[in-house]
C-alpha cells in the first residue's frame, strides 16, 4: 500500500486524477450557469436597458473551488485512503511476547489479548517462533518456551492476569538466564518496578524490544480506614496529568443477604496528584456491611480493597452494678472499660432487654449478679445466638450466692464463696502476677508486662472443666479469665473488677490487647506481626487478577506474622483471612502504596493500543464530495435566481430544526411557593382556556371569600396551576375545569398529579355541562375528561351518597349545586363492608379525603365574583336562583373544609363512645 | 372548443360578473350630453321632465292643463289643486375598449387571474350594471354600437369571451362611439404610448371623455427576478436578455413609474380619469371607482 504519511491509499493511481483538476477549473470556468427563461410582459419596459457588471458571464471562483473540492475528493475518495494502514512488523527470528500479568494489566486484558493474539497471527505468517511468557508466571527450568505461533495462540485463553505483581528476585533470576538472540514484545503494566530497568537492558541484549502500553492510568485503591467517624479510602493512579473524578462504590450485604452497592463517591483527583482520598460518612449499621469498595469501571485486583474487622465498629453494651457514689468517676465500675472501648466500638446502654433487642455484639456486665424478671432467659438467648458475654467480678458477685451451688447458664465456673485477697494490709503474700499465656488461649503471644498485679479476685471451684476454661490465670494457677461457649456464643468472665480496686489490669496496655483479642474492640491500626503472632489464619475468600471476590476453597493456614508482615503473592493471595474471632483482609495494595508511571529509554519503541486501528477513510472523502455537491446545487439555483425565499426559508427552517429546542424548562417560583405554603390557597389548572381561567379564577376568588367570611378558613388569592411546571403539593385543592379544547399532561405532568393524588391532595373535575346533560361521557366535555383522567390513579366512583362527609362538614346539605343542578357528583367508593353504627345516622366511611369530587355543575360561575364582589353570571331565576348560588357557596365550604379536615366530621360515630366514656 | 363548452364559459363568465356586480345599486351614468343624445331612458335627472318615475307634486297654476291635475291628491286639500309631476329621464352611451393583446394573457402565479380574465370580469360588471340602469353599452374593438338591454348583454358576453388580438400589445380604438358619449379603456398599458396618446385626443376632439383603468399583475409591479434571466414578453415578440437581473429593478420601476406619470398626465389634459388595479386585489374597488368616475359631472 502506498502512503502519504499516516494515509495510505488502496487504488494510488486514480490519484492521477487529480492532475484533471486544473483543466476542469478552465473547463467549469469557461461554462456560466444556465439563463432562466421568464414571462414577463413588462419587457417592453425593459429594451434597452444593460448590465453594469458583465463579470457573472463566468463562474464565481468560489463556486469553481466549490466544484473542484467535490471533484478532486470524490477522486481521493475513491482511491481508498485509509488512516494508519496496518504495517508489516519486520523482523525475523524468534519473538518474545513479554506480559507483565499481573493486577495492573486486568483494566485492559482483553485488549492486551487482542494484541498478543495479533501478534502471534504475524509471527505466524512470517513463520516465527514465539514464545508467550508471563512474568507472574515464570517458566520454571528458565529457558524460553519457543513454539509455533499457533501452539501459543491456543493457549492463550488460559492466560490470565494474577492478583499480584511480579516479584522483582524471581524476575531478576529469570533474567539473567536469557540467552540466544530474539526480539521482544513487552506488553508492559506502564508502572515503574525495581526489576523493570535490568529486565530492559536484558532483553535489549538479546534483540529488538517493542514496549506497548495501555492508554489509560493505572489506578488503585488503598486499604479503607476509619478516622473520625468517617470511612477514608485513598485512591492511587498512576499518572496525575489531568484533573479526573475517580468515583468509588462500597459493596455489601443489604439486609436481606443479598450483595448490592450500598454506597458510592467521588474522588476529585486534580491535576498534579497522585493520591488523593476521599471519605465516606455512613451510619454504624450500613458501615459494618459494607464488605469491599470498588472503582467504579476499573476491572482490576488494585481497584479493590476489601475491607475487614478492622472497619467494623463493634456494638458494645456495657452495663454496671448502679453506683452510689456520684461523681467519683475513676472509680466507676466502667470507667476504664469504656475509656478502652470508646474508641473502637459503639458503646450503648439501656436496659438489658432494650439491649437484647438491639441484638449488640458484646455485652459487658460490670459486677451486676442480680438479673431479674425474663433478662437471664433473653440474655442466655442472646448469647446462643453467637452473642458474647462479659462479665467482671466485683465485690457484689463475691457477696452473692450466684453459681455456687452449682454452675449458672450466664457463669463459666463455679465460684467459690467469698473473694481472696492477697497483698493487702490485712493479708499475707504479696499481690500476684500473671503467668504468661498458654498456647490454647486466645491470648496467646501476648507480652504479659510485669507491672500487672492482681490484688482480689472471686476465686473458681475446682471443677473437671476448670482447666480448660481457663484462657488466663494468676502466677499460683489460679484462674483470671475464664470462658466458656455456649451453643454459638460464649460467656467470659474476669475474677477481677473492671476498675482498678482488685487490680492493675485494668490500667495496663494488655487490658486492651485482651479485648482485642476476645474480639471486644478491634483495633483500626496496622495489626503487626507482634499482634498476630501465634495466630492461624485460613484464606476464606480471595480475589482474582480483574477484581472478583471467589470463594477460596480450602487452603493451608497462614501463620499471623506471615499475614501482617506478608505482600500479596502466589503463597499468600490477596483476599479476606479468617481467624478465630476476626477476620483479616490483606489487599493487593497496602497503606503505603503508590503507583509511578514507567519512564523509557528513549531508544526503546513505545506503541499504545489505540492508535494502532486501521480507519478506512474513502467513505468520509465521498460524503465530502457528495456534500460539497449539494451545496453546489444550492450555490447554483442561488446565481441563477432560482432559489426564491421559499425556498431559502425552508433550508434555514431545515438548519433551525436540527438545531435543539431551547430549554423550555421554567425555573420554580420560588415566591409562588413560599405564598402556598404558608398560607391556604386554593388553585386551579390552567387550561389554556383564556375566558375559562378567568372564570375559575373569579370562582375561587369568590369562594375564597365566602370561606374567609364565614369559617376560619382563611385563604389567599387563588392561584393558577400549570400542570407542567408548577410544584402541586403545595396546593390542598385543584380545581380542574374540563374543557373539550385543553391538552392532555404530558407524562411527567401525570406523574406528578398522582403522587399529588396519593399524598391527600384533591382534585374537583368539573366538565361543565350539567345543562345540557347530566354528568356523563356522552357529552364532549365527558369524553375529554375520560380521555384527560384515564392515567390518573383514581379509586372506584361512586354517586355521592346522602351519608358522605361532605354532606356535613360544615352545612348539612343534600344538593350540590353549582350554575346547574344535577345530582351526579362522583367521590370515592365507601368500601363495601360499610356499616352503620348504632344510633348514628350514618355509615362509618372511608377513612380519608376522597382524591376527587367530579361533576358537571359549572361550580366557578356560580362562585365567581368580580372585584368588588358582585356575582358575575346568573344563576337561575330569581330569589331560587339567590337560593342556589347560596347552596353551591355552602357546598364550595364544605368541600374545603373536607379537604382540611378530612375524615373528622366522620369520627363523630364515636361521639357516644366517647361520652360514654367520659362518664357523661 | 365545442359549443357546449363555449356555453359553459359564457354562463361562468356571465354568473362572475353577476355576482361581482350584485353589491352595487343600479349605476346612474351623468348624462352630460343630453341634447345629443334625446332618447329617453331609466335615467333620472334629478329634474323635471319626460319621465315614468313619480318626481313631485306642485300647485297648479294657470296655464295648466285640467287632465293634468291630479285628482286624488287635490281631493285630499282644502282648497288647492296639485299637478303630478314626473323625473326626467335619460339614458348616456358607455363605449368600452378591452386589450384583448397577448401581454394580458399573463399572470405571474396559479393563484392569480391573468389580467386579460381580470379585465373581461370588470368591464362585463360595468356592463351589467350600466344596462341594468337603463344606459347603452357598446364595444369597440368590434365596432359594436351601443344598445341597451339584456339582448346587448348577450353580445357584450359573447365578444368578451370569444374575443381574441394576436398583436402582442394592442392599441385602443374607438370606432363606433358617438360623439359626446363616454368611453373605458382598460389594459395594462405596457406596450406603446403613441396610439393611446392618439384615442385619447382624438376621443377629446369628439367630446368623449372616460376612464382610463391599468391592470397589472404583481409580479409587474415588484420585480422579484434576480440572475441571470432571458425575459420574454407573452407572445414571444419580444425578447431582453440580462446576467443581472436584480441590477434591472430599480431602472424598471423607475420606467413603470414614469409610465404611470405619463397615463396621468395624459389623463387630465383630456379629462379622462386613471386609475390602477392589480390582479389579485379586490376587483369590487375597481368597479367602484369605475362608477364613480361615470356618474361624476363636469
Amino acid at each position: 500500500m502506498w502512503s502519504i504519511g499516516p494515509i495510505g491509499f488502496a487504488a494510488p493511481w486514480l490519484l492521477i486524477g487529480l492532475i484533471a483538476l486544473p483543466i476542469l477549473w478552465i473547463l467549469l470556468r469557461a461554462v456560466p450557469p444556465a439563463p432562466i427563461r421568464r414571462m414577463f410582459p413588462g419587457v417592453a419596459l425593459l429594451l434597452g436597458l444593460t448590465d453594469d457588471e458583465t463579470q457573472t458571464d463566468r463562474t464565481p471562483w468560489w463556486l469553481l473551488l466549490l466544484r473542484t473540492i467535490a471533484i478532486a475528493a470524490a477522486i481521493i475518495g475513491f482511491a481508498g485512503p485509509v488512516l494508519n494502514p496496518k504495517t508489516e512488523t519486520a523482523g525475523n527470528g524468534p519473538l518474545l511476547v513479554l506480559m507483565g500479568g499481573g493486577w495492573a494489566e486486568a483494566r485492559d486484558w482483553t485488549l492486551r489479548m487482542d494484541r498478543t493474539r495479533a501478534l502471534l497471527e504475524e509471527a505466524q505468517q512470517a513463520g516465527r517462533e514465539t514464545a508467550v511468557v508471563s512474568l507472574t508466571d515464570l517458566p520454571s527450568d528458565g529457558a524460553l518456551p519457543f513454539r509455533a505461533a499457533d501452539a501459543w495462540a491456543a493457549q492463550l485463553p488460559g492466560v490470565q492476569p494474577m492478583p499480584w505483581l511480579p516479584a522483582a528476585e524471581d524476575v531478576l533470576v529469570w533474567a539473567d538466564t536469557l540467552e540466544g538472540g530474539f526480539d521482544t514484545f513487552w506488553l508492559s503494566d506502564g508502572l515503574e518496578h525495581d526489576w523493570r530497568a535490568p529486565l530492559l537492558d536484558a532483553l535489549q541484549g538479546r534483540g529488538t524490544v517493542t514496549v506497548f502500553e495501555g492508554a489509560r492510568p493505572v489506578v488503585g485503591l488503598r486499604p479503607a480506614r476509619f478516622v473520625d467517624g468517617v470511612v477514608e479510602v485513598d485512591a492511587v493512579r498512576s499518572r496525575s496529568g489531568s484533573d479526573a473524578v475517580i468515583g468509588v462504590t462500597a459493596h455489601g450485604l443489604d439486609p436481606n443477604g443479598i450483595p448490592r452497592p450500598l454506597a458510592r463517591f467521588d474522588i476529585d483527583a486534580p491535576a498534579g496528584e497522585n493520591v488523593v482520598s476521599g471519605a465516606l460518612s455512613l451510619p454504624a449499621e450500613l458501615r459494618n456491611r459494607v464488605t469491599r469498595f470498588e472503582i467504579d469501571g476499573v476491572r482490576s485486583a488494585g481497584a479493590v480493597t476489601l475491607t475487614d474487622d478492622s472497619l467494623r465498629r463493634r456494638e458494645v453494651a456495657v452495663l454496671s452494678a448502679r453506683d452510689e457514689r456520684e461523681g467519683l468517676r475513676l472509680l466507676s465500675p466502667t470507667h476504664y472499660l469504656e475509656q478502652a472501648l470508646v474508641t473502637n466500638a459503639d458503646l450503648i446502654g439501656g436496659t438489658i432487654e432494650d439491649i437484647v433487642l438491639a441484638n449488640p455484639d458484646v455485652i459487658i456486665l460490670a459486677d451486676i449478679v442480680a438479673l431479674g424478671g425474663t433478662e437471664p432467659e433473653a440474655l442466655e438467648d442472646w448469647v446462643r445466638k453467637g452473642g458474647l458475654l462479659l462479665r467482671f467480678a466485683g465485690p457484689r458477685l463475691a457477696a452473692s450466692d450466684y453459681g455456687r451451688d452449682q454452675e449458672e447458664v450466664l457463669m463459666p465456673v463455679r465460684l467459690r464463696a467469698g473473694g481472696r485477697t492477697v497483698g493487702g494490709a490485712m493479708s499475707w503474700g504479696e499481690p500476684k502476677q500473671l503467668r504468661s499465656f498458654s498456647s490454647e488461649s486466645p491470648f496467646f503471644g501476648l507480652e504479659v508486662p510485669e507491672d500487672v498485679t492482681v490484688s482480689s479476685q472471686v476465686m473458681a471451684q475446682p471443677d473437671p472443666s476448670l482447666s480448660e476454661r481457663t484462657i488466663a490465670s494468676l502466677a499460683d494457677g489460679t484462674p483470671l479469665v475464664t470462658r466458656k461457649t455456649l451453643d454459638l456464643g460464649q460467656v467470659v468472665l474476669f475474677h477481677v473488677t473492671a476498675n482498678a480496686d482488685w487490680s492493675s489490669l485494668p490500667l495496663s496496655g494488655l487490658f486492651v490487647q485482651m479485648l482485642e483479642r476476645l474480639a471486644v474492640s478491634t483495633r483500626s491500626a496496622d495489626l503487626t506481626a507482634e499482634d498476630l503472632a501465634g495466630t492461624t489464619w485460613t484464606l476464606d475468600q480471595t480475589l482474582n487478577g480483574f477484581g472478583e471476590v471467589e470463594d477460596a476453597g480450602t487452603l493451608p493456614g497462614i501463620a499471623g506474622e506471615t499475614l501482617a508482615e506478608g505482600t500479596p503473592g502466589p503463597d499468600l493471595p490477596p483476599g479476606l483471612y479468617a481467624g478465630e474471632n476476626r477476620r483479616i483482609a490483606l489487599n493487593v495494595l497496602d497503606r503505603e502504596a503508590e503507583l509511578s508511571p514507567a519512564a523509557w529509554p528513549a531508544d526503546v519503541v513505545v506503541e499504545g493500543f489505540a492508535v494502532r486501528e486501521e480507519t478506512p477513510l474513502a467513505g468520509l472523502a465521498l460524503s465530502l464530495a457528495l456534500l460539497a455537491l449539494m451545496v453546489d446545487v444550492l450555490a447554483t439555483l442561488f446565481l441563477s435566481g432560482r432559489l426564491t425565499n421559499a425556498a431559502a426559508a425552508m433550508i434555514a427552517l431545515s438548519f433551525v430544526a436540527i438545531a435543539p429546542p431551547a430549554d423550555a424548562q421554567q425555573d420554580v417560583d420560588v415566591e409562588k411557593l413560599l405564598q402556598a405554603s404558608s398560607e391556604v390557597t386554593l388553585a386551579y389548572v390552567v387550561t389554556g382556556d383564556r375566558s375559562l381561567d378567568g372564570v375559575s379564577e373569579a370562582g375561587l376568588r369568590g369562594l375564597s371569600e365566602v370561606l374567609f367570611r364565614r369559617t376560619s378558613i382563611e385563604p389567599v388569592d387563588p392561584v393558577g396551576v400549570n400542570l407542567e411546571a408548577d410544584e402541586l403539593s403545595v396546593y390542598p385543592f385543584l380545581y380542574w375545569p374540563v374543557s373539550e379544547s385543553q391538552p392532555r399532561p404530558s407524562a411527567e405532568a401525570y406523574a406528578k398529579l398522582n403522587r399529588y393524588l396519593r399524598t391527600g391532595g384533591m382534585i374537583l373535575f368539573d366538565t361543565r355541562d350539567a345543562s345540557t346533560s347530566g354528568f356523563s361521557t356522552a357529552t364532549p366535555n365527558g369524553r375529554r375528561l375520560q380521555q384527560l383522567a384515564l392515567p390518573l390513579d383514581i379509586p372506584p366512583l361512586e354517586p355521592i351518597p346522602s351519608d358522605h362527609v361532605l354532606t356535613r362538614t360544615f352545612y348539612l346539605l343534600q344538593d350540590f349545586p353549582g350554575r346547574y343542578v344535577s345530582r351526579d357528583v362522583w367521590v370515592e367508593a365507601a368500601p363495601a363492608d360499610a356499616e352503620r353504627a348504632e344510633g348514628m345516622p350514618f355509615r362509618n366511611l372511608n377513612d380519608n379525603v376522597t382524591p376527587v369530587v367530579i361533576g358537571g355543575n359549572d361550580w366557578a360561575a356560580a362562585w365567581a365574583t368580580d372585584e368588588r364582589g358582585v356575582p358575575m353570571y346568573p344563576v337561575g331565576r330569581g330569589f331560587a336562583g339567590e337560593r342556589q348560588r347560596e347552596i353551591a357557596y355552602r357546598f364550595g365550604v364544605n368541600l374545603i373544609m373536607h379537604v382540611l379536615t378530612g375524615n373528622y366530621k366522620s369520627d363523630q360515630v364515636h361521639v357516644p363512645a366517647l361520652l360514654d366514656r367520659l362518664g357523661q | 372548443m365545442s359549443q357546449t363548452a363555449h356555453q359553459t364559459a359564457f354562463a361562468g363568465l356571465r354568473r362572475d360578473a353577476e355576482a361581482l356586480a350584485a353589491p352595487l345599486p343600479p349605476l346612474l351614468a351623468a348624462a352630460e350630453h343630453l341634447a345629443a343624445s334625446v332618447m329617453t331612458g331609466a335615467h333620472g335627472r334629478r329634474r323635471v321632465g319626460q319621465g315614468d318615475e313619480f318626481w313631485q307634486y306642485r300647485p297648479s297654476h294657470a296655464g295648466d292643463e285640467a287632465r293634468m291635475i291630479d285628482w286624488r291628491r287635490s281631493a285630499r286639500a282644502d282648497d288647492a289643486l296639485f299637478v303630478r309631476e314626473k323625473e326626467w329621464q335619460a339614458a348616456q352611451s358607455v363605449m368600452l375598449w378591452l386589450d384583448m393583446g397577448q401581454s394580458m394573457q399573463f399572470a405571474s402565479s396559479k393563484d392569480l387571474p391573468t389580467k386579460a380574465a381580470e379585465a373581461r370580469r370588470l368591464a362585463l360588471a360595468l356592463s351589467v350594471l350600466l344596462i341594468r340602469g337603463g344606459e347603452r353599452v357598446g364595444l369597440t374593438n368590434l365596432g359594436m354600437p351601443p344598445r341597451a338591454g339584456q339582448v346587448q348583454l348577450m353580445r357584450l358576453t359573447t365578444a368578451f369571451a370569444t374575443q381574441t388580438d394576436d398583436s402582442e400589445y394592442a392599441a385602443p380604438e374607438l370606432r363606433a362611439a358617438p360623439h359626446r358619449s363616454r368611453a373605458v379603456f382598460i389594459s395594462d398599458f405596457m406596450g406603446d404610448t403613441a396610439p393611446v396618446e392618439d384615442a385619447l385626443m382624438h376621443a377629446a376632439d369628439r367630446g368623449i371623455d372616460g376612464a382610463l383603468l391599468q391592470i397589472l399583475d404583481p409580479q409587474e409591479e415588484a420585480f422579484p427576478f434576480d440572475g441571470r434571466t432571458i425575459f420574454e414578453s407573452v407572445g414571444g415578440s419580444v425578447q431582453h436578455e440580462t446576467l443581472k437581473a436584480a441590477d434591472l429593478r430599480d431602472r424598471y420601476l423607475h420606467r413603470l413609474a414614469e409610465r404611470k406619470a405619463q397615463l396621468k398626465d395624459l389623463t387630465r389634459l383630456t379629462g379622462w380619469q386613471y386609475n390602477i388595479h392589480h390582479t389579485g386585489t379586490a376587483a369590487s374597488q375597481a368597479l367602484l371607482w369605475l362608477y364613480t368616475a361615470l356618474e361624476r359631472t363636469h
